[in-house]
């Protein structure tokens, strides 16, 4: 079995699975069962400043999409940073601490955007006897309107300069969580570096309304009558998590940064993506809100039987592995010519492919009699649509032209050297072929 | 002591009486809202798809199931309806695992089709419990059209007509309308008074109304012909389905305790008591088609010890369904192949029943089978009644094009028409597609 002992900034724990900053993570109790069922760390949920705490509403802070028998596909929530007061989180941060040693454990702060503020309380936190913190720039609700979460992370220089005064005040290493709530992810990400930051995690929430009440015409979830929007996660927001950290991972001012992936990792597969892509750990929340923290378990024994498969003995080998064929549209090999291809074996005649050929596409599958769907080869352009759209898993498949067959679509040989739109003639500022 | 299921002879009662109404509940119970999202959740929206195909009356089942997946269970069925006007009724008889569960996609991958017919039955019946009917008549064409049986082909037929703006009278031999949907169909397959629930909900269109007493031929008293119809009307509908049984041919037929399983049938789902109907200990039901079936697991559920079918071909050659034969034995009904009556045994009323097995081109075997039997019940097919009847093909009207018979303005569909299965939903197809033919001819 592989080794998943993972080592992030110097931060030790016994698998690189950590539960996300938010509220399974906002109490001793609720700490203590995810250590107890095998969660590698935990990113508490973030502390406020000394004094009254922030209060939540008295009503849903959290909505939701659905797919198929409700399976929980994105949620958001308008719920702020933690409501308890600070000396309590402290205290029972340094209760499960002392007791889970090998665990991570990491302090979730925000604070306003003040030297003072940050410098106050940083000492408390390392009194707990925390592995790091992590900055929270990313809450795209709530705190936002007071100056604090993704108002920070949507401006470079307040990231650079709080990241800075905390690096000044703490000897534990700093993690930013940036927001994708901002057009170009490298800019936050390039402050954070020049603020010294030991990484960066992402994604937090994305800005979001999740569903209109028809009857009421008002937004989900509703208080009184009236929504707000709210930090959008889980499944849905996968993707859109995936690229932000590949793009910090190829990005050659960034790429040395370690991440912390998030972003509706909810099984062992979407873990390994994060890794792939270039993080070095990954953080979950919205999978153990639904699912409890149980679901750790088939994250670690999927993740260790892929990596024994693939021969790899520690997360390391895992990590950036797909970074260096994550390209630029431009690079792509336009001399590359696949086909669709159905299997008939595995094909159940649903036609769906047919609809979404004919309608939507190029009008390049074949509907006969009987109901036999095959690809027509001069149409075909491999667009994948049709792969997509088909319920049975390897039915239609892309398969690669061998070079020097003739494209029945371009009449044209296929050729076996690369050659990307750099050097297309069709491009006005093409540069001639070396 | 009470009679009970050892008791010999024909009795009432042989079950607790509070064991009744379980035993004739619903086959199978509606599914609930998470239950039909659920189900409506596995379709693959297919494109042209093969279960619209499948569906005698085309229905747009991925339409409708889509409709029921979004929230909107009321237009599921007005798609439902449009087509089917007793797409409640078919949602609950339907073979469905012979016809558009059969063509599911899902069949063919997992084996487990889309469940169609009850998210069809899901959708009727949120629409028909709220007592909303769905249709208007168009403007008045005063043309009058007569439709003679009251069961499923006649009532299509008569809606659409009724919905195209023409008025209707619906004649039919048995004291209320309904058909097969009211008098022939196992009890577990519609209770509580569904079929006439749906009539009534059918005859909300308007325009439209029946006189029972009222049969093809001279002999009935109340006796309707052709010609006077003709007379009468613009145009004439016959889905006056089988009314005849066939005879056994058997020595000793006539005994007591020997009748036919549409008469059971009939009055097992006319009875408004079943813990005073009598049944047999030993019943031994002669045929291999749905009412054979019908009458057998009725038979079973009403406290027979002991039921057997037999049926004269192999499983195979049954007219009843896979789904149909599997569900008599799940009952408890045993059911015996390659067997032909040749004698019914007893003083006066029947003891035993006596067959001879046969091979598969029907030859006797000499090997003999002697059942028990306190009562028999005959289902070896139906036959067409009435007199001065348009020309018929083999045993049943022959018909051209939509129901077109060979007399001038009239047309005939359902059982009784030649062409199609002897299947509810193929009669309401029939009915349905006969109306807009009629309504081309009236309105030229």
């Amino acid at each position: 079995m592989a080794n998943l002992q993972s080592d992030f900034v110097g931060i030790k724990s016994p698998n690189p699975f950590w539960l996300a900053s938010a509220p399974p993570t906002d109490k001793e109790y609720n700490v203590r069962r995810a250590f107890e069922a095998g969660w590698g760390g935990v990113v508490w949920k973030t502390l406020g400043m000394e004094g009254p705490p922030v209060v939540n509403v008295n009503g849903p802070r959290y909505g939701a999409i659905w797919g198929a028998d409700r399976r929980l596909l994105g949620l958001n929530n308008i719920e702020l940073i933690t409501d308890r007061p600070l000396e309590v989180n402290l205290r029972e941060m340094k209760a499960v601490k002392r007791d889970y040693p090998d665990r991570a454990m990491i302090a979730s702060i925000m604070v306003p955007c003040e030297e003072e503020a940050w410098k106050a309380i940083l000492p408390h936190v390392e009194d707990t006897g925390a592995d790091g913190i992590e900055l929270n720039f990313g809450c795209p609700h709530g705190m936002a309107e007071r100056g604090m979460g993704s108002a920070v992370g949507q401006v470079p220089e307040y990231i650079e300069m709080v990241t800075r005064w905390c690096k000044m005040y703490t000897r534990m290493p700093v993690i930013v969580k940036l927001t994708p709530n901002i057009t170009n992810v490298l800019y936050p990400a390039e402050a954070a570096k020049r603020g010294g930051a030991d990484a960066v995690s992402l994604i937090n929430t994305i800005n979001s309304i999740t569903s209109v009440n028809l009857d009421s015409f008002a937004p989900e979830p509703m208080i009184d009558g009236k929504g707000t929007h709210g930090g959008y996660c889980g499944p849905a927001v996968k993707p859109i998590a995936l690229n932000m950290v590949a793009e910090i991972a190829r990005n050659p001012a960034t790429a040395d940064m370690p991440i912390s992936g998030i972003g509706g990792v909810t099984t062992w597969r979407d873990a390994a993506e994060f890794l792939a892509l270039g993080a070095g750990n990954v953080q979950v929340c919205t999978a153990v809100m639904t699912y409890g923290f149980k679901i750790v378990q088939e994250m670690i024994s999927g993740l260790s039987e892929y990596m024994d498969s693939k021969g790899m003995t520690s997360v390391d080998q895992l990590v950036r592995k797909a970074v260096p064929n994550v390209t630029d549209w431009n690079q792509l090999n336009l001399n590359y010519v696949a086909k669709a291809k159905i299997d008939q074996d595995a094909c159940i005649s649903c036609g769906r492919c047919f609809a979404a050929c004919e309608d939507t596409s190029h009008q390049a599958i074949a509907m006969s009699e009987d109901r036999t769907f095959t690809v027509i080869d001069e149409e075909c352009v491999a667009c994948n649509l049709c792969v997509n759209v088909c319920p049975v898993e390897d039915c239609i498949s892309m398969v690669p032209m061998d070079a020097g067959a003739t494209d029945p679509r371009t009449g044209k040989v296929v050729d076996p050297s690369y050659a990307n739109w750099t050097t297309h003639p069709n491009n006005p500022s093409a540069t001639a072929a070396e | 002591m009470a009679d009970n299921e050892f008791t010999p002879g024909i009795k009432a009662g042989r079950l607790e009486h509070s064991a009744y109404a379980a035993q004739f509940s619903d086959l199978h119970p509606p599914l609930d809202d998470h239950e039909a999202l659920v189900a409506a959740d596995r379709c693959y929206f297919c494109h042209d798809a093969p279960c619209i195909t499948a569906c005698p009356t085309d229905i747009d089942i991925p339409l409708f199931i889509r409709q029921i997946a979004t929230g909107t269970p009321d237009a599921a069925a007005k798609t439902i309806l449009s087509q089917n006007i007793m797409g409640g009724m078919c949602a609950r008889v339907c073979p469905t695992e012979q016809l558009c569960e059969q063509a599911c996609v899902r069949e063919m991958a997992e084996g487990k089709p889309v469940l169609i017919g009850q998210l069809q039955r899901y959708a009727t019946d949120h629409l028909q419990q709220q007592g909303i009917h769905p249709f208007t008549r168009a403007g008045a064409t005063g043309k009058t059209v007569a439709v003679v049986g009251a069961g499923p082909a006649g009532l299509s037929c008569a809606h659409r007509l009724a919905m195209l703006g023409h008025d209707v009278v619906v004649y039919d031999a048995r004291p209320k309308p309904g058909g097969l949907n009211e008098f022939g169909i196992a009890a577990y397959k519609t209770p509580n008074g569904y079929a006439q629930e749906e009539v009534d909900w059918l005859l909300q269109i308007g325009g439209i109304r029946i006189e029972t007493g009222k049969a093809l031929g001279k002999g009935s008293g109340a006796g309707l012909t052709l010609d006077q119809l003709k007379a009468d009307h613009d145009a004439v509908f016959v889905g006056v389905g089988l009314g005849g049984v066939n005879a056994l041919g058997a020595m000793g037929e006539e005994k007591d305790g020997v009748s036919d399983a549409v008469d059971f049938i009939s009055t097992l789902r006319q009875s408004t008591d079943l813990t005073a109907l009598p049944i047999g200990r030993d019943v031994v039901v002669i045929g291999g088609g749905m009412t054979a079936i019908d009458a057998a697991v009725q038979a079973k559920l009403l406290g027979a010890l002991n039921v057997t079918l037999v049926y004269r071909r192999g499983r195979d050659r049954m007219n009843a369904s896979p789904f149909e034969q599997d569900l008599a034995a799940s009952k408890g009904v045993r059911i015996v192949n390659h067997a032909v009556p040749v004698a019914v045994h007893g003083n006066g009323a029947v003891r035993e029943i006596e067959f001879e097995y046969v091979d598969g081109t029907m030859k006797g075997t000499g090997e003999m089978l002697r059942l028990a039997a306190d009562q028999v019940f005959k289902a070896i097919g139906q036959t067409l009644q009435g007199d001065g009847l348009p020309d018929l093909d083999g045993r049943k009207i022959a018909v051209t094009g939509a129901g077109r018979t060979s007399v001038e303005g009239v047309w005939a569909g359902g059982d009784c028409a030649s062409g199609g299965d002897d299947l509810t939903v193929t009669a309401v197809a029939e009915g349905r597609d006969a109306a807009m033919d009629i309504h081309s001819a009236l309105m030229g």
